[in-house]
This record gives structure tokens, C-alpha cells and sequence, in this order.
């Protein structure tokens, strides 16, 4: 692996960066020519009917589907299309699943204690030795995803809006530059969402984030670059009150 | 780990120690007149159940704790046994039937005249020894390399342990392939210059089998406790998650399956000179499968049930195969189906959940959760 910072000089001060990325299923063009470009410490939201390619885009990202043409740029000198997930979760790049996937038969603590920053390398997991930093973090941690008091339950216990903080917690702790989330307020009751805005916005500050939303009112109270994909290209992009004016974003939600 | 299972783990390990101890006392040291005489026969079935609860105690871990249903287990703990079973043969020396100091007698019956590269050395125990680690050890490397990089999960992994195991039966039986064809390795005399036949020296390897599940045990529980074994079981219930974590889970699998085909290799060579044979029926896909069958009986992502599975299940075959030779595989095919339906964390479970009705709630997670989400 040819991943040391030095080898790589970075080329612009773009984190991400999607140009002409094109995927297709059998025949289906999941990702058409999709491009863009999202800056440090940046938190953008993805929006866009079902079938648009959001899933698609973030499966490219973190390695999990290999474009067939287009250029995957991270930090301005890893390019993604040659990495697997490892490798692309090691340089910073972390991801919350659609529907909450914890580890359901670990406790909270031990959750979180997988995901913390730390060699893992097998023979490193086997007979290393707990960094003490890392009981920090995990309290850290605990209290900004508002799950001190269920350090010791097993995450299966959880109710649906709790997993859902733990994966949050679990990206934290790996301490990614950029955060991809998909979906995080699925399934939440309103009180639930907007404690998840709340979070979002607070780990927005020192990490980029990319959410992928249906829930435009969500989108709102999150008040960030909005992004809308439409069968696997940008169709528009600006503030969500642009976005949902632009006449093509309204036909494609509404229908024709 | 619950504090329930320790206890009975440590249970598990104190039952052991004192067998050890006492089943070699009991068959040499009593005198056959007495009521608790163990005469050797029976020393050496209870020693061939230990040899099945050690390979039972390697599947588990790799089935209950990293999910990799492997329906060849059999084919290590074959390969264990065929390399000690050749340090067997080698020692026979001038006293098989054709008196060849060199060559085994089915060679000779074959009428080859040198010894095939394969086994040399294994006149030497200490170089047998290192192949009864090395083979399946490096078999499962060689298998687990191809199979967890190209990411083969579930029963397309089961389908193909069973080829392996398969393929190793076809080619055992082949006279060419040099390892005594259909009729295997037997007829032993000796190991390290003790009769294999001797009441002392069965009542020996009755203690070395203990001793040998209990270090399969404490191994299998250094790893499950460690940060490895955590992520071990966090890669059997949320693959995906692993890897989008940064864990190369590929490595992960492939540490476990090695170390437990070792344990299994072990156990088939403790297994051989008790049994007094090995053939290629052992590395039948009906034998992993009946293994398997142990586990889920007994248990399976707690260790101790997995043994305790083996010991109960083989000992009811002894004794419904001598009393209803025609019905036991069907008994053992109800035995499967009723623990699947009644007992899905087997015999362990039953103790387990008594346990925690009285501790407080409990949660209604399964033990073996199915990779979700990650996928959608």
C-alpha cells in the first residue's frame, strides 16, 4: 500500500471529489456521469426520489462497488476506485447504514470500543492492550450520542432511535474526516429527529458530513448545501429553498 | 461472556482434571474384581469421546463465534489422524506381516519398492507431531485464503467445505495416492516404544485427550475474550460493518479457521492409535456433518456446550446403535430437527436461561443474528 501522506502529495484542498462517475447493473445505469465536489469540514445533504443513485454514490465512495468510468478523488490524492473498504475506512472515510447495523449481542461500550481509532491488524486485536485514551473517547462519546446511561446493555436492547445514535457514535469514534450517513431519521418520532439534527450539527463542526435524507423537513432544520440526484446525476444544487424551486426538482418529486 | 457460563466452564475444566486423574487410577490401580474397575475398553471409548468434544470445541469456535458453518471439519481431524497413523505405521517396522524394516505392508503389497516422499521422516515423532499442526493447518490456510477473499459466506462456504472433505475422501481411497487405499492405516504396534494395546498406555492417552480438550478450551477462551474475539463475533453478526470500520475481516476469519483445523488436526491424532485405525471413511461428508450435528445439540457459541454435545450425542450412539443398530440415524436426524425446533441454544441453553429467568430480564437477541441492513 502506497498510502503514506508523503508519497502522495496532495493536488487541491477539495475532500471529496466525484467526476464523471458512472455505474451500471446489468444493463441499469444506477450512476450516469454523476460529478461532486465537497470541501473540508463542508456538510451536505443529498435528496432525491427513490432509485436516483444516493445509495449507489455512497457504496462507490467507501469501496463497496467499483465505478465503471469517472474518478473517485478523496483528500485530493487517494483515488477510491483502486481501494477496498478497509483500506478507505483506514484513510478516513466512515459509514451509517440505512438501517441501523450495530453489533447487536456487544454491549454499547463494546460497540464503541471496536470502532475507536486502533491498529487492526489481527495480531494487534489478540494481544494489544487497551489504550487508556480510549476509555476517554468512549465517555466522550457516550455523551454527545446521549447513550451514557446505557454503557453496559447489549445494543440489541436498544430502541430504534438509539441504534441509530450508537452507529452515529460508532463513525465518531473512528474519527473520519468524512462522515457519510444514510438515512439516520428513518423511523424516528419527532422528537427523535430533531435530536438528531442536533447532533448532526454538532459533529459537523469538526467533520465533514454527507447525509442522504428523504425527510425534507429534516433537511430544513439541518440548513445546508442541499444536492439533488435524479436517476444518477446532479440535477440541482444550492440551498434547499433554490433546490425546491428549481421547476425540473418539482416535476421530478411530483411527478409528471 | 456471561458469569454463568464461566462458572461452568471452570466446572468443565475441574471435571476434566479429575478424570484425568481418576480414569487411569480407576483402570489400572483398582482390581477387575472391583465395582469401579474401568476396564480397558471403556477407557478407550471415553477417550474417543474426548477426542470428538476436542474436534466439536474447534468447530464451534469457528461456527459459533465467527459463523462460518464449516461442514468439513472432518477433513482436519482426518489429516490429524492419517499423520500420526503414519508415525504409527513406521513403528510397526519389521513386524508387520512382510517383516520390511522400512516399507509399511500395504507398500510392499503393492510392490513398490522405495518409500514415497510423503513419508519420510515420519519414523521421527517429534517431525510427526509438527505435521499433525502443519497439514490441516496449512490446508485451511490455503482454502481460507481463497474462500474469505472472494468473500464466500454462508451455505455456498458449507457447500464447498463439503467438497473439500469430499474430494479428500475420493482421493484417500485411490491405492496411488499412497495412503493405504480403502483400507487406511492399521494393525499399529507401538507409540514411542508403549504398546498401543496396553491397559496403561490406553488409560495414557485417555489423560493426554482430557488434558488436550481442556488446553483446546483455555485457547478457545483466551481468543473469544480477547479484542480479536470480540471483533470475531461482531464480523459473524454485521460483516459489513466490519469492514466499513477499517477491519480486513478476510484476515479475521482466516486466523480462526486455521487455529481451529489445528485443534481439529490434534484431535484426530489423539483419536488414531485409541481407535487403533484411520481410513478414508473419516474424512466422509457425513462425519463433518455429524459434527455439526454435536454442536447445535449441545450448543453452540459457548465451547462447553459444543463438548458436552459430543459426549452426550456420541454416547447415545453407542448405545442405540448396540441396542437398535437400524434406527439410529434416524434417531440422530430427530435429535437435529427437535433441538432446531425446542432448543436452539441446545443443552447449554436450557442451563443458561434457567439462570437468567432468575437474574432479571432478558433480551430477546439471537445468538446468531443475521447480517442485516448492511446490504440494503
Amino acid at each position: 500500500m502506497t498510502l503514506a501522506e508523503s508519497d502522495n502529495p496532495s493536488l487541491t484542498q477539495t475532500l471529496l471529489y466525484l467526476d464523471g462517475v458512472s455505474v451500471s447493473f446489468d444493463g441499469y445505469k444506477a450512476l450516469r456521469s454523476l460529478s461532486l465536489i465537497l470541501q473540508p469540514g463542508e456538510m451536505r445533504a443529498i435528496i432525491g426520489p427513490n432509485g436516483a443513485g444516493k445509495t449507489t454514490m455512497m457504496d462507490v465512495i467507501t469501496g463497496k462497488t467499483r465505478p465503471d468510468e469517472g474518478e473517485v478523488m478523496f483528500d485530493g490524492r487517494y483515488d477510491l476506485t483502486k481501494l477496498d473498504e478497509a483500506e478507505i475506512a483506514t484513510l478516513g472515510v466512515g459509514r451509517k447504514f440505512q438501517k441501523p447495523t450495530v453489533f447487536e449481542n456487544h454491549t454499547v461500550e463494546d460497540n464503541l470500543l471496536l470502532a475507536t481509532k486502533a491498529p487492526r491488524s489481527v495480531r494487534a486485536t489478540l494481544f494489544g492492550r487497551e489504550d487508556p485514551k480510549t476509555l476517554e473517547t468512549i465517555d466522550v462519546i457516550l455523551a454527545t450520542t446521549r447513550l451514557a446511561d446505557h454503557r453496559a446493555r447489549i445494543a440489541g436492547s436498544l430502541s430504534h432511535g438509539q441504534k441509530q445514535w450508537l452507529e452515529i457514535g460508532m463513525l465518531l469514534a473512528q474519527d473520519p474526516k468524512l462522515l457519510l450517513v444514510d438515512e439516520p431519521v428513518a423511523g424516528m418520532t419527532d422528537a427523535e429527529t430533531a435530536a438528531t439534527a442536533d447532533l448532526l450539527r454538532e459533529i459537523a463542526q469538526d467533520h465533514s458530513v454527507i447525509v442522504v435524507e428523504h425527510d425534507m423537513h429534516f433537511v430544513r432544520e439541518l440548513g445546508v448545501k442541499v444536492t439533488c440526484l435524479h436517476e444518477g446525476s446532479v440535477l440541482a444544487e444550492g440551498t434547499l429553498d433554490q433546490v425546491s424551486a428549481d421547476p425540473r426538482v418539482v416535476e421530478v418529486y411530483l411527478g409528471r | 461472556m456471561s458469569a454463568r457460563l464461566n462458572q461452568l466452564g471452570l466446572a468443565f475444566v475441574v471435571i476434566l482434571v479429575v478424570a484425568a486423574i481418576l480414569v487411569p487410577f480407576l483402570s489400572l490401580a483398582v482390581s477387575s474384581d472391583s465395582a469401579f474397575y474401568l476396564p480397558p475398553y471403556l477407557v478407550q471409548l471415553l477417550g474417543k469421546y474426548l477426542c470428538y468434544a476436542i474436534l466439536a470445541v474447534a468447530l464451534d469456535l469457528v461456527w459459533g463465534y465467527c459463523g462460518i458453518l464449516s461442514l468439513g471439519h472432518g477433513a482436519f481431524f482426518a489429516l490429524g489422524g492419517y499423520a500420526m497413523g503414519m508415525y504409527l505405521m513406521r513403528q510397526i517396522g519389521t513386524r508387520g506381516v512382510y517383516a520390511n524394516p522400512i516399507l509399511p505392508d500395504f507398500m510392499v503389497f503393492l510392490n513398490w519398492k522405495e518409500l514415497p516422499v510423503a513419508w519420510w521422516g515420519f519414523n521421527w515423532f517429534p517431525y510427526a507431531m509438527a505435521m499433525v499442526v502443519l497439514v490441516p493447518g496449512l490446508l485451511a490456510l490455503a482454502f481460507g485464503w481463497f474462500a474469505f477473499r472472494s468473500r464466500v459466506t454462508g451455505v455456498y462456504l458449507s457447500i464447498i467445505t463439503q467438497a473439500m472433505t469430499f474430494a479428500l475422501f475420493k482421493e484417500f481411497f485411490r491405492n496411488d495416492f499412497g495412503f493405504g487405499g480403502n483400507n487406511g492405516l492399521t494393525d499399529f504396534k507401538d507409540l514411542l516404544g508403549f504398546s498401543v494395546q496396553s491397559a496403561s498406555t490406553k488409560a495414557a492417552l485417555f489423560s493426554a485427550s482430557a488434558i488436550a480438550l481442556i488446553v483446546a478450551y483455555a485457547v478457545s477462551r483466551a481468543i473469544i475474550a480477547s479484542k480479536y474475539g470480540k471483533a470475531l463475533v461482531a464480523v459473524r453478526d454485521a460483516e459489513s460493518r466490519m469492514r466499513f470500520l477499517g477491519y480486513r475481516v478476510e484476515n479475521y476469519k482466516l486466523f480462526v479457521f486455521v487455529v481451529s483445523a489445528i485443534i481439529a488436526g490434534i484431535a484426530g491424532a489423539l483419536y488414531v492409535p485409541q481407535v487403533g485405525i484411520i481410513n478414508p471413511s473419516e474424512f466422509a461428508p457425513a462425519n463433518s456433518i455429524e459434527a455439526a450435528i454435536w454442536v447445535a445439540v449441545g450448543g453452540r457459541g459457548t465451547l462447553i456446550g459444543a463438548a458436552l454435545g459430543a459426549i452426550a450425542v456420541n454416547f447415545a450412539k453407542t448405545f442405540f446403535t448396540g441396542a437398535f443398530p437400524e434406527y439410529w440415524l434416524y434417531g440422530l436426524g430427530l435429535l437435529f430437527v427437535l433441538t432446531t425446533l425446542f432448543l436452539p441454544k441446545g443443552i447449554l441453553g436450557l442451563a443458561l436461561r434457567d439462570s437468567r429467568a432468575r437474574s432479571g430480564p432478558k433480551t430477546e437477541t439471537s445468538p446468531i443474528a443475521l447480517e442485516e441492513g448492511a446490504d440494503s
